[in-house]
């Protein structure tokens, strides 16, 4: 049994949920590699880096549990403790579906039609951003910690998730000329290709949507 | 039966220093740890240093600021003419001894096991307990033992809300703004001056009778200024050797503003220390002192002897040996596992803290500086300035009251009849 006073303090939540962030941005950016090597139908590289974004899943896997073993009722937090959780939740999404993706183009060993590999570049580059703006906004979890949740930090954050908001409208936006432009290419695909296309343009566009609602889960986690 | 008093005086007297010292001892190697924890946490001081600072303090405050809940422990808490103690005053003698190695004895098997047991509820519990049951329930003024037991809950509860609002001053007028470095080192010397000028206050209008100074009111408000402002000019010097460094606040950007608060916390380490010896050296030398009165007098009581220098340098001393010898390792295992607690917000704690423990101890009533301190972090934790805290303490800390005061009481009473039984 510890001194009174260090029984006191329990494992703060905040730094293990900045890590489990900084992991799940890892597992997107990581899909970037992906992609490229898909681009280039270098599989052997593909398989690698689907490897290492399921490893890096997995470790966010482990900080999740982690993080919700130490977080007892009994504590008491300067924020609502089930809106942490859920916080974690969403972050815990983005590794997942990073994880998703590439899982389902290696098996398919899904080839990205020439004409269209530009444009889902920078789609998938809209959705990076997002995702890294995810990443900082979480980054300020600490200094929210270090003002009370008060005051001009939380006006910071807001100003943060204010552009993450915009950041995924953009995705928004490319993602419908995104499947306008594989609309047109249809007829000269296979069917059951082009479905799985459209699936894979949705769900690098819930990265953003995701990243997003990281976003929106730190915002509630802030208004009281 | 004065007889027995000229008889055994000095083993009384002897036995009395051996089972003080052992009190102060377990004070020095378990209490001071909870009072230095928090600062070595913050990283605000090394061990070595609260170490230093601890021996220091502890002893300024026991001498300086402790006389008046030694005279409470040692005649305050039992009526000497109710209990008959004019007639045998050895009664008081075996009482006090057993007070002091009932206390001794549960403090031992309390830390043994982990439980967040005060010094000052075991002693109370133990004279209590003999009083009552060793000669009557009319013996314990019990006006002043409620007055006590209500101060354990008023405390921490004192400490706990001057902590919230002088966290939500340090949000205010340095966290929150443009500039929070700029205003930590143009706030901070203020909060260094009003450390220095509240223990210096309250040492000057309550401790130093005992001293043999007498100040009137104004002359101790003009002194405690000059103390104030003394302090801030130290912690001035000192504040300038901080500069905000750009790397320090890269991935943290409060890294520099919390090294600003980091030399504030080094001045209420020393408060803290003071607090805590002006409060509970006196659970080692309350008892001590009351034999030593009656030894002196060869049984008749003297009204409200000064406090002999040995008794408070065997004090002194207890705590200062429990600290070198023990005291250490417990105060890295907290500060290892207090790294939560920021500078800013530590320093909040301890002034809380040490301010209503040395106020306690200016109306020489004995309250729990750990308890106090425990109030004073969970003020800031309502303020939403720490990461988590854990709520089972307070439940402990509660489970711990009920126990000790019964537990206390019984060991001392068989203690007491033991001493009984040996010489009458």
């Amino acid at each position: 049994m510890p001194p009174t006073l260090s029984a006191l303090f329990g494992r703060s939540p905040i730094r293990p949920i900045q890590e489990h962030m900084a992991i799940a941005h890892h597992c997107v950016e990581l899909l970037g590699e992906f992609l490229e090597a898909s681009f280039v139908k270098d599989w052997d590289a593909a398989l690698a880096v689907q490897q290492e974004i399921r490893n890096q899943e997995n470790t966010a896997d482990d900080l999740k549990s982690n993080v919700r073993t130490n977080l007892p009722k009994s504590l008491f937090l300067p924020v609502s403790r089930t809106d942490l959780l859920e916080l974690l939740h969403t972050q815990d999404k983005l590794a997942n579906r990073a994880k998703d993706v590439a899982g389902l183009m290696l098996g398919r060993r899904m080839e990205i039609p020439e004409s269209l590999v530009q444009e889902v570049r920078d789609y998938f580059n809209e959705s990076l951003l997002a995702s890294n703006q995810a990443l900082k906004v979480i980054n300020e979890l600490d200094e929210l910690l270090e003002t009370g949740f008060r005051g001009r930090e939380v006006d910071l954050v807001e100003g943060l998730i204010n552009e993450l908001d915009e950041l995924e409208h953009q995705t928004d936006v490319s993602q419908v000329k995104l499947r306008a432009k594989l609309y047109d290419l249809e007829e000269s695909l296979p069917p059951v290709h082009v479905m799985f296309l459209y699936k894979v343009i949705d769900q690098i566009g819930d990265l953003a949507d995701i990243s997003e609602s990281v976003g929106a889960r730190l915002l509630l986690l802030i208004a009281r | 039966m004065a007889d027995i008093i000229s008889q055994y005086g000095t083993t009384f007297l002897i036995m009395a220093a051996l089972f003080g010292f052992f009190m102060a001892w377990g004070v020095g190697a378990n209490d001071v740890a909870n009072a230095m924890g928090t600062s070595v946490g913050a990283k605000a001081v090394t061990i070595k240093q609260a170490i230093f600072i601890a021996m220091i303090f502890e002893f300024a405050g026991a001498y300086l600021a402790g006389g008046e809940v030694t005279s409470t422990i040692r005649s305050g808490i039992i009526d000497i003419e109710k209990a008959g103690f004019t007639d045998s005053p050895e009664l008081l003698v075996y009482g006090m001894l057993s007070s002091l190695l009932a206390a001794g004895t549960w403090l031992l098997i309390a830390s043994h096991n982990g439980w967040p047991v005060s010094t000052t509820h075991s002693i109370i519990g133990a004279i209590v307990g003999f009083a009552v049951v060793g000669i009557s329930v009319d013996a314990v003024v019990w006006s002043k033992v409620w007055a006590i037991v209500a101060s354990w809950v008023v405390s921490p509860l004192c400490s706990g809300i001057i902590a919230f609002f002088i966290f939500r001053s340090v949000q205010k007028l340095v966290l929150d703004t443009e500039d929070p470095f700029t205003n930590a080192k143009k706030y901070v010397p203020f909060y260094i001056f009003l450390v220095g000028f509240m223990i210096a206050m309250v040492t000057l209008v309550k401790g130093l009778r005992h001293v043999g100074l007498d100040f009137s009111f104004a002359q101790s408000l003009l002194m405690a200024v000059g103390v104030g402002i003394l302090a801030m000019l130290v912690g001035i010097f000192l504040l300038r050797r901080i500069k905000e460094v750009p790397a320090d606040n890269e991935s943290f950007h409060f890294g520099s503003v919390e090294k600003v608060f980091g030399v504030l916390m080094i001045f209420t380490a020393c408060s803290m220390a003071f607090a805590h010896g002006s409060n509970d050296v006196a659970n080692a030398i309350g008892p001590l002192a009351a034999v030593n009165g009656v030894v002196q007098s060869g049984g008749v009581f003297a009204e409200q002897s000064g406090l002999p220098l040995w008794i408070l340098l065997l004090g002194g001393g207890g705590i200062v040996a429990g600290l070198a010898m023990w005291g250490y390792k417990v105060i890295a295992t907290i500060g290892r596992n207090i790294t939560e607690l920021t500078p800013s917000r530590g320093f909040a704690a301890e002034l809380a803290a040490a301010t209503t423990v040395v106020v306690a101890s200016g109306t020489g009533i004995p309250v729990s500086t750990t308890h106090t301190l425990v109030g004073a972090v969970l003020g800031v934790g309502l303020a939403r300035g720490i990461g988590a805290l854990n709520l089972n303490v307070v439940g402990r800390i509660f489970l711990s009251w009920v126990v000790t005061l019964p537990v206390g009481a019984g060991i001392s009473i068989v203690f007491f009849f033991i001493f009984k039984a040996i010489f009458s």
